[in-house]
């Protein structure tokens, strides 16, 4: 599903943010991106997304090489990933129905069919019954639900998270990783940036290290826990 | 080229993409629903809105009352063209009788649809009761006005030069004193009017590139206000051609409504206008009456008030929209 092969980042102004990463995340995968703040947690995000471009190096989506993708295709490479925002990235002008709609109508689904998933998505944040509340009157924590609900609506080989758990309460940020988790189980590939090692460590998935722009250790969750 | 590019996108994305279940119709609802709820963000700052299309419905009414105004002159010139005639003053000393044998053979000449015979002393009673001067006139020993054949000619033959033609002819006749056409002012009237006319069309060009201006404006500080929204969206995974479409329907709302309120200015400044003039063609014992907007300056000016909301706005999102990308 995602697949890096040597690839750089380097900034204008010469800063590099990401040196030879090389690594593989299969179809279904669910894995951690951890490292310090500055260590390129967001350069590695954003090469995914295609918001940046590789400086060097092949970064391969779902089949599809990012180093060749002309700007006219990223909108339809957008529209197979879900990304939640650790600021959650919602519009604050309309309803929460209309927030979590939106992947779906750019991608022109019938009326009735956006209405059905539309629904089917807030269900299983629990937050069905607030579809007509303006999200600006939601908690932090159902603000990010919504945010994972319009990133999943479309139904999206691969979920994207960055520090989704970043401004919540641990309880609430076990809750959003057994969200990820259920997604993952129905076959979405995961991949979720975040520095709370006291989290993940009682989770088992694949974990990526990042220590200055290189991929320093790929390894499990569980070792977090024999390192304390 | 550009353009091109983008539009295919769309519609290859959602080939790929959606499903193949209503998806015109979906199309369709979309564009239906984006029309609507532009007008609906217009719609919740009414002052906003209101001056912008003002400014719009201004610039507009302005070129088009003109050009009403200038239908209505012409259309009474035109009126005037009509009765277009030649006098033709007669030496004083021709015997009645030859006069009535002038009239009968202008009468017969091509492109005259009527001779009549002033005598001098009609005339002279004509001008004793008009002018008010029948005290001056008495004094004279001798009537001083000339016998006089007024020539009208037939309709297909008011062309100017045809008449220069006949008041050629009729000049060299023997009995004329002086030939003289009743129509040279009307003839520097309607060349007046055309130059009004390109006037018009000089200041409605300025203006339009003024509305072309103002809709940019509006519509490069609604982007930059909504850059974030912009953002989040083409992040989802939004075309060029989905974030541009609520804008051009804005673009397209404010020419609509601009177009609308200068015919509404227009109707208002011609309803004011059409009292005084009914007063002043009935003191010219004229049955002329202020003509409104035709059907066809209508449909002009609400066409080019979409047309050019439309294109302003098209060339603001052109030119910002490509410069916010996510980062």
């Amino acid at each position: 599903m995602i697949k890096f092969d040597n690839v750089n980042k380097r900034y204008p102004g010469g800063h590099e943010a990401l040196s030879g990463v090389s690594f593989h995340l299969k179809q279904g995968e669910m894995a951690f991106l951890t490292g310090h703040s500055g260590a390129g947690k967001s350069s590695l995000l954003k090469l995914i997304a295609c918001i940046e471009r590789a400086s060097r190096g092949n970064v391969v989506i779902d089949g599809q090489n990012l180093t060749r993708l002309k700007n006219r295709h990223i909108p339809a490479l957008r529209l197979k990933i879900g990304v939640v925002f650790q600021s959650h990235n919602l519009l604050y002008d309309r309803t929460v129905f209309d927030n979590v709609a939106l992947p779906l109508i750019i991608a022109g689904y019938h009326q009735s069919e956006v209405g059905r998933r539309v629904r089917a998505a807030l269900d299983k944040v629990g937050l069905l019954g607030k579809e007509r509340l303006m999200p600006i009157t939601l908690s932090g924590g159902e603000q990010q639900r919504v945010g994972i609900a319009r990133a999943v609506v479309n139904r999206p080989p691969l979920l994207l998270a960055d520090e989704p758990t970043g401004n919540l309460d641990p309880a609430l940020s076990r809750e959003i990783m057994g969200l990820f988790e259920q997604f993952n189980q129905v076959g979405v590939s995961v991949l979720i940036a975040t520095h709370d090692h006291d989290l993940i460590s009682r989770l088992d998935h694949r974990l990526l290290t990042l220590t200055q722009g290189k991929l320093e250790r790929d390894g499990r969750t569980t070792e977090l826990q024999i390192q304390k | 080229m550009k353009r091109t590019s983008v539009k295919n996108t769309d519609t290859e994305d959602r080939q790929r993409l959606s499903k193949p279940r209503g998806r015109v119709n979906a199309y369709f609802t979309h564009h239906l629903w984006v029309l609507i709820s532009s007008l609906g963000a217009l719609w919740r700052t009414p002052l906003a809105t209101l001056m912008t299309a003002a400014v719009i419905g201004i610039a507009l009414a302005l070129p088009t009352g003109l050009h009403v105004l200038l239908q209505n002159v012409q259309q009474l010139s035109t009126g005037w063209e009509g009765t277009a005639q030649m006098s033709l003053f007669l030496k004083s000393d021709i015997p009645e009788k030859r006069i009535q044998a002038l009239a009968d053979k202008l009468r017969s000449w091509d492109g005259v649809a009527e001779v009549q015979y002033i005598s001098r002393e009609q005339a002279l009673a004509e001008f004793r009761e008009q002018s008010g001067f029948g005290g001056a006139l008495d004094s004279l020993d001798e009537n001083p006005l000339p016998a006089v054949l007024v020539l009208r000619p037939t309709a297909e033959a008011t062309e100017p030069a045809q008449m220069e033609m006949l008041l050629g002819k009729v000049q060299k006749l023997e009995p004329v004193d002086l030939a003289q056409l009743d129509m040279e002012w009307v003839r520097r009237l309607s060349g007046i009017i055309e130059v009004g006319k390109r006037g018009v069309l000089l200041l409605g060009g300025l203006l339009a590139l003024a509305i072309l201006l103002v809709v940019g404006n509006t519509i490069r500080l609604t982007i930059l206000s909504r850059s974030q929204e912009i953002i989040v969206t083409k992040l989802i995974g939004a075309t060029n051609a989905f974030i541009r479409r609520p804008f051009l329907y804005t673009g397209f709302w404010y020419g609509l409504m601009g177009a609308v309120l200068a015919w509404l200015l227009v109707a208002i400044l011609l309803g004011l206008l059409s009292d005084p003039v009914s007063r002043l063609s009935f003191l010219y014992s004229s049955g002329f009456s202020l003509d409104g907007l035709d059907l066809e300056t209508v449909i002009i000016l609400l066409g080019s008030g979409i047309a050019l909301g439309l294109l302003g706005s098209w060339l603001a999102v052109g030119r910002h929209l490509q410069a916010i990308e996510p980062t």
